[in-house]
Order: structure tokens, then sequence, then C-alpha cells
């Protein structure tokens, strides 16, 4: 056995390092196997059967007409699902497929599974179902005050958070600012359409391959829903068209399954633009009322809100984001005292559920718009205001607890605002507001510069069991030491494959890593959302790496003759501090060695039910954005010229994945701002297209300017804190406050339409 | 009916093609192709981009029929056996992938523009992808990539 004296080679693209994506050559290759992309022999295709009314009695459903055309094998109604016909995130309280009643448009009934696509999709349109139609309840407000129908059996309140704390003062010397502000219904539109594989297997059970966020929840609720022990139902992940939250409920998955296991044949399934949109969960739409009261210098006293969000027909996540939203509805200032009630209620509007930001992202739009109310009622300068009451390490949030870790948000602030503004409008007019339509030529144009602070929880909140499980293998393989990692964590384009190689790498010292494919042969990694991953189940891999090389170690130490204590591992090899000698570890690798890792960050508790005090985070996640804009306002027609965005992200484990996750979570804030609506009517979703609804182009977007902090935090593998939602939090916010600037009058709902912008540069 | 094309170089005859049926749907489903993608079937997004006889179309919305007698090549027809394309190349090294759904038509639309233009400028760079749609990156990346494929093209 070779014993040679140690060489110290940093291991390449370890955490820290920008490294590439492992997935990005199959990407640019086109030959990344997307879900959508997926085949089988013998396959057959499903397609759902929706229901056109808001609110119905189903009052029977005949398939003669579709099952008569050729190469139609089965349509499947309630009846026909043989375990439990719920499913749920936080209740299960959606049927796969609707028994007696529907209860928005675009529910499943039924579902059908044909020759090719076009064919299931004729089909799906020749099933028959008779309803009764209901009076719908699709105005928030009225389910709340009980003055419409009962959707669900315990009524229409999915939720009500009530945040109390400290006295609210009296009345002298206070300067009072109140507001109403609107947030509307965005989409996470991601590119890749819902779509699946369901494979029947010889042993009466089914291997499923899908786009989820949560290979284990979704496999939880589809044994449930089939009947079936989750043993039987595994789930593995395949190519992932971006997320966003929209894929954290079922879609696809129970329908393809359920086909699949009756016709004993592979299904897929894969919906088109339009029926995405009624496919998935949407952002909560939210109304706000708020009133802040302040000292003539500009101290926070006290912070009052009602928030109501529509829930929609199904509870998905709805009391979770209504946590959040009452959460962080203060912001992240130093308030003593508020009072908080946010709701969320069942209307027969479609579902609503997570999207990235998760109810933070509405309140700030709220509390930032309140910020500014406030700073023009003071006279005061809009960032001396933010400054004055922004919290920091010690703070006492409006939940009662005290911020741990860093919190460097007047930093954040002072960062973006120190930048330099970008020059006047220049002549081109592609980049000019109106862009392609060519409708200015710079006269006129008015400038703002807005501003916009955000705080969110990262990882799980408020006594969730919250954890994650990696399994890691080193084995020598052609005289080369190759490790494996294995996780259920999704990726869903984040880069969590790339993160997950890069801890490998730097803990055990090996340059060799692959990511086997997420499947549930492993145990659960809980979900790609939360901005959670990276720390859970990033610390899990580096926990099952530790586990490794404590083994490896053991063995080199043996081999040495020195105390394993003093040995470390490094490029490919057991290396003694002491002696300076080394083994390579390949020989120490007759046998493999293999290790599985659970992972869990500490406890949180639930709020109190009364107060909505309590310890719910693991920790605060905060970012500052500034919007430069130009504003046409003749045209009410807008051009963000900038946007500036600092964020604290702990540790950067990969720099290049931090801007990225930046820069698109910016561009969806820019597209909350100003064009991305779900518009609803009495129910119906009017725009269900690319066409109709509009997500931000090449065109739309402004150059940004990054400036990432990394403060390490004390209870995070590496110092690491989530990034994936604070770049969009606060952009909504500052972009509107840029263009309330530029006009000088008051904009209280997002997106901000051209007719609104101009309305108010008239009233101004 | 039957389609009689070019793709990537090799010929094919396809018979049972649908009327109505897109070119993206016979380039994925029977010529198994699928890189180019279905994000929207509408015309919208730019994920199914493919060039038709040296033009970069959407091929959601070119009928099959239409591509008969034509070449056609899609973004599995860019690289050089296992040599990636510059531009392929340039989206690993600039970090411009996500979930990569968009990326193959934006390969395609960045190869087609730097044929077109071998130094284009930041607005050029803009107009000429504003109709590929991308919801991860918000197109910093994608610019990078742009610039620095044109920046090896010459
Ligand atoms: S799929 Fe063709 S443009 Fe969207
Ligand atoms: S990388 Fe996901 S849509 Fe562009």
């Amino acid at each position: 056995m070779t014993v040679a004296p140690a060489r110290p080679v940093a291991v390449r693209d370890g955490v820290g390092d920008s490294a590439r994506r492992p997935d990005a050559v199959a990407k640019v290759r086109g030959e990344f196997a997307f879900s959508s992309d997926l085949g089988h022999d013998r396959m057959v295709w499903g397609a759902t059967v929706r229901s056109p009314h808001a609110h119905a009695r189903v009052l029977g459903v005949d398939a003669s007409a579709a099952l008569a055309l050729p190469g139609v094998h089965l349509v499947l109604t309630a009846g026909d699902v043989p375990g439990v016909n719920r499913y749920g995130l936080e209740r299960r309280d959606q049927p796969v497929l609707a028994e007696d009643l529907v209860r928005y448009i675009g529910e499943a009934v039924a579902v059908v599974a044909a020759d090719d696509p076009e064919l299931a999709r004729r089909a799906a349109a020749l099933v028959r179902v008779d309803y009764a139609e209901l009076p719908a309840l699709t105005d928030p407000e009225l389910a709340l005050s009980g003055g419409g129908p009962v959707l669900h059996e315990d009524g229409n309140l999915v939720r009500h958070l009530r945040i109390r704390r400290g006295a609210m003062p009296a009345a002298a010397d206070i300067v009072v600012v109140t507001g109403e502000y609107e947030v509307g219904m965005q989409d996470q539109a991601f590119l890749g359409p819902e779509s699946c594989l369901a494979v029947p297997d010889a042993d009466d059970g089914v291997d499923l391959y899908c786009s989820t966020q949560w290979l284990h929840v979704d496999q939880d609720q589809l044994a449930d829903c089939l009947g079936l022990p989750a043993e039987k139902v595994r789930l593995t992940l395949s190519g992932v068209g971006g997320a966003f939250g929209g894929r954290e409920d079922l879609s696809v998955q129970a329908h393809a399954c359920l086909l699949a296991l009756r016709l004993g044949r592979p299904v897929k399934m894969s919906y088109g633009r339009e029926e995405s949109f009624v496919g998935h969960v949407h952002r909560h739409p939210a109304r706000m009322r708020y009133e802040h009261g302040a000292t003539r210098d500009g101290r926070l006293l006290y912070v009052k809100a009602d928030i109501l969000l529509d829930g929609g027909a199904y509870a998905s996540t709805s009391a979770a984001v209504t946590g959040n939203a009452g959460c962080f509805a203060a912001g992240p200032y130093e308030v003593p005292a508020v009072e908080i009630d946010c709701r969320s209620v069942y209307t027969n509007n479609p579902p609503a559920g997570a999207m990235r930001g998760f109810g933070a992202v509405q309140v700030c739009f709220g509390h930032e718009s309140q910020m500014d109310r406030l700073a023009a009622a003071l006279g005061m300068d809009p960032v001396e205001l933010r400054l004055r009451n922004a919290v920091d390490t010690g703070s006492v949030m409006a939940t009662g607890q005290r911020v741990e870790g860093p919190a460097p948000v007047a930093e954040l602030l002072r960062r973006v605002a120190g930048k330099p503004l970008p020059p006047p409008p220049g002549t081109d007019p592609r980049l000019l507001p109106g862009g392609m339509s060519n409708s200015t030529r710079a006269e006129g144009l008015l400038r703002g510069v807005g501003y916009g602070l955000s705080v969110k929880n990262i990882c799980k909140s408020a006594g969730y069991d919250d954890f994650g499980t990696a399994r890691v293998r080193v084995l020598a393989r052609g005289g080369d030491v190759l490790a494996e990692v294995h996780t259920a964590a999704a990726e869903v384009g984040q880069g969590l494959v790339t993160v997950q190689a890069q801890i490998a790498r730097t803990e055990l010292g090996v340059e060799r890593v692959t990511i086997l494919p997420a499947d549930t042969a492993v145990g659960d990694a809980g979900t790609s959302s939360a901005s959670r991953q990276t720390w859970i189940s990033g610390g899990a891999v580096r926990a099952a790496c530790a586990a490794v090389r404590a083994r490896l170690l053991e063995r080199a130490a043996e081999v040495l003759g020195e105390g394993a204590e003093a040995l470390r591992l490094e490029s490919g090899q057991a290396v003694s501090e002491l002696s300076g000698r080394a083994v390579p570890l390949v020989e120490l690798l007759v046998t493999e060695i293999e290790e599985t890792a659970v992972f869990r960050h500490r406890d949180t508790q639930p709020l109190d039910p009364e107060t909505g005090q309590g310890d719910a985070h693991v920790a605060y996640a905060f970012a500052a954005h500034r919007a430069v804009v130009d504003v046409d306002p003749e045209l009410g027609s807008v051009r963000v010229v900038e946007i500036a965005c600092a964020q604290d992200v702990g540790k950067a484990i990969n720099p290049a994945a931090v801007e990225g996750q930046m820069h698109g979570g910016i561009a969806q804030g820019l597209g909350l701002a100003l064009m991305e609506e779900v518009k609803v009517r009495d129910g119906r979703i009017l725009n269900p297209s690319f066409t109709d609804y509009l997500i931000p182009t090449t065109m739309d977007m402004p150059p940004t300017v990054l400036d990432i902090l990394e403060l390490p935090r004390a209870d995070s593998p590496y110092g690491l804190t989530g990034v994936g939602e604070p770049p969009l939090l606060s952009a909504p916010a500052a972009v509107a406050a840029a263009i309330r600037d530029a006009v000088g009058a008051a904009l209280d709902r997002i997106p901000v339409t051209p007719e609104a912008v101009a309305a108010a540069a008239v009233g101004r | 009916m039957r389609v009689d094309l070019e793709v990537n170089g090799v010929r094919r005859s396809l018979d049972g093609v649908r009327e109505g049926e897109s070119l993206l749907h016979l380039l994925r489903e029977r010529v198994g192709l699928p890189g180019s993608k279905n994000a929207c079937e509408q015309g919208e997004c730019g994920s199914c981009t493919v060039y038709l006889d040296e033009t970069a179309v959407c091929a959601c919305l070119v009928a099959a029929g239409q591509a008969q007698d034509s070449r056609v090549v899609t973004v599995e027809g860019l690289a050089d056996g296992a040599e990636l394309h510059p531009v392929q190349r340039a989206f690993v090294e600039a970090g411009a992938v996500q979930c990569g759904f968009c990326t193959p038509g934006l390969v395609v639309t960045v190869h087609d523009l730097l044929a077109r233009t071998s130094d284009p400028g930041e607005a050029e760079i803009r107009e000429a992808l504003a109709g590929n749609l991308c919801r991860c990156t918000g197109y910093e990346k994608i610019f990078d990539a742009v610039r620095l494929a044109a920046g090896e093209a010459r």
C-alpha cells in the first residue's frame, strides 16, 4: 500500500465556487428529458374533463359518445377512485375527480385515455356531464361575511391569524396614515407544462415519472387516493420545467396513475397552456387595509393591518400562506404595537396556494406603500424613514420573536440607495416606455425612483417537523474515487443538483461526484420551496458525507497507524496533519462506504392562537430593492430603467446560481408590478394564455445591479441562508413606488396598469 | 397524410400525419426529437424555435404539411457530435440555463441572431430575443451568453 506525503490541492467546484450545472450540457443540446418528453411502448394518453361551472351539482356523467370513438380506451369518474377521493397539502379537501359537486371552473370531473393526445382531448370534449348550476361565491368579502353559499363543511373561513402585541398608544401627537391596497392573482407561469408518465408494474403498483416539488408528499397523497401502500407508488423526478410553488399540489399525477392502473398500460398526460392555468394554484389575490402611526420624528408606534386572501375553491396551502402574510404584515421594522388580522376564505374562484414569496409578497406591497405614505406625511425621505425603523439582530418582530442571526436590513437599503443612478433616457425607442411600439421620443417622460424592503421566513415554520434525507456512497471506480449522492430533493431549475455535488466535493475532497435521480427509494427530502433545500437537503448531504468521511478516516488511521483525529480528506487522499503522510482513498475503498443521514433545523413553535405570538420561524431573510422607472404620463406606459437588489445570503454556495436566483426573482417581481394578473370574472379565468397573460420579456427587463452580502449564520450549513424568494419580495413594491414617485400620485393596486398610471398622472 | 422532409440532415418520410398537426408535434412525437419544447403551442414563447429552410420559426405555428420537402434543423442538430456549438457552450459557461425549458428555443434563436449579425448591440440582442420567454433567469445571463458567443465567433 502506498503511503505518500500529502499534496495539498483544494478541490475544484466545491462550496463557494460558481460550479457549472451538471445538467446544462444535456439542456443546451435538447437532450434533457422533461416530464413532457417522456414516452413508453404501448403508451396511451390521458385527458381531463373539467367543469365549465364555478359551482354546480353534478347530476350524471355519460361517457358513451367518447367511448364510441375508435382508439378511446377508458373514461373514469369519481366512483372509479379506489382509495380516498380526496387530496390536499394541508387538508384533504379536494376530490381527485368531482363527486356530486364542483366548486370552480376547471375542476376535474372525469379522465379519458386514448391512443393519441388529440384523440384524448376530443374524447374528453364528448363526455357529457349534466350539471345543475348553483349560485357562485366569487367575492371574498362576501365569503367572509357569510353572505353567500357555504362551500365546505367547516364554513368558508380557511384561517384567521390574529396577532396582538403591545398596547396601542394614546392619540396625542401621532402621525397616522391609512391605506387600502390590492394585489392581483399572479400565475407561476413555469414554462414546462404539467406532465407525467405513469407505468403500471407487475406487482400491481405503479411507477410514476413526474414534475413536482416534493416527491414524498405526492406519494402519500397518491397512495391514499389509489388505495395502495406507499411502497407500491414509486415516484421518480423527471425534468422539471420550473415550479415557483405551482407544483406543490398534485395535478396530473393521480389521474395518470388511475388510468394506468385500470388499463394496465403506461399513461402519459401533459397539459396545454390553457389547461395549465386551471391545472395549478395561483398566488393569493389580497385586499389589505393598513394603518400606521408614528412619532413626528419618524419612529413607528403601531401598525394595524386587516388582510383578506382569496383562497379559491380548495385549501391547498392557504392556511400557511395566511400565517406568513400575517407574520410579515408589518415588514422588517421595529413596531412596539401591532394589531394584525389576516384571513383566508374559500370562494368559487380558482384555488390559490403556493407561489414564490408565499404571502410575504402581497403584504410587502402593503407595508412598503404605507412607509412611503408615512414618509410623505412626515415630510421625510423614504429611505431615511426606513433606516430609522429597520430591524436588526436582537430586534423583536410582530410575533414577539427576537431576530437571531444577521439582519442587515439598514445596510441592504443603504447599499441599494448608494448605487449611482442610471443615466437619463436615451433616444433608442426600444428602451423607452412603450418599447417597440415606438410611442414616445422621450419628450415629457417622468423619471421616478422607489424603494422596497422585505422579510420572509426561510424553511418551514410553526412547529413543522422539517427535515431532509441524503444517502452518500463512495466507491473506487476505474482507479478513481466516485461519490454518489442520492436524495429525493426536487431539482426544479434552481440548481440544487449543482450545490449537492459541490457540498460532496468539499466534504470528501473528491472531484467525481454523481447526483442520482431523485426518487422515493430514498427518504423524504421535504419540499423544494420556502427557500429551504440548500439548507436542509444540503445539510443532509453534508451530514451523510461527514459520516462517510469518519469511516474513511478510520480505515486510513489503520493503514497509516495514526489516530483518525489528525487525518483529513483532500484531493482524493486521506492526509495526516501530523506526519504529512497520505493514503489515496481508492486504496481504502476495497469495499465501498455508504451512509444515510437525516438533517433537521432547530424546532419552531406554533403561534399562540389568541395573540399570534411565538418563535415560529427558524430564520428570517431580508432583501432591499431600488427601482428606477421612466413613465410616459399621457399613455401611462412604464419602462423600468434599472432594478438594484441587495440581499444577504449568509454564504453563497454557488455565486453564479445566487445571481441567477436574484435575476429571476426580480423579473417575477417586475411582472407582478406591471403586467401579470390572472383575470377572473365570475370564477372564469379570462386570460389563460401567454397571449393575454403577459410575463416579462427581454424588452421588459431592465439591467439589474446586484449586491450580495455574505454574513454567515451560526445555525446553518456553511452559514448559508435561503436565496430563492427574497429577490422577488420587495421588487413589486419598489417598482410601484418608483411609478408613484414619477407621477406624484397614489397607486394602490398591483399590477399597475397603463390606465391607472395615466389616470394618476392626470389627477396629480 | 404523408410528409417527406429532412430533419438534421436525415431524410424522413412520415405516414399518418393528421391534418392540422403542427411541425412541433411531428418533430416531438413522430420523429422522436423532443428537444424543441412545447411551453405554449400558440406562438408566444419561442421554446419550439427551429430552422425551417434556414429561417428560424416557431414550430408550433407551422403545419406539418407546410414542411413538405423542407430542411428542418432543430436544437439537436446544432452540435457537432460530442462537440457543442459555440452558442451552446456559451449558455453552459455563462450560467444561462436554469430549468432549461426555454433553452433549446433560445439556443436556436441566438444561433440565428449571430449568423446574421456578428456583433449585436444591447438593444438589438433584446429585440432579437423578445419572442423567447424565460421564467427563471430574468435573461441577464442569457445576454451574457450571447455576448460570450458573439465574442468567440469574432
Ligand atoms: S410552443 Fe411554440 S411558441 Fe410557444
Ligand atoms: S431557464 Fe427556466 S424558463 Fe428559462
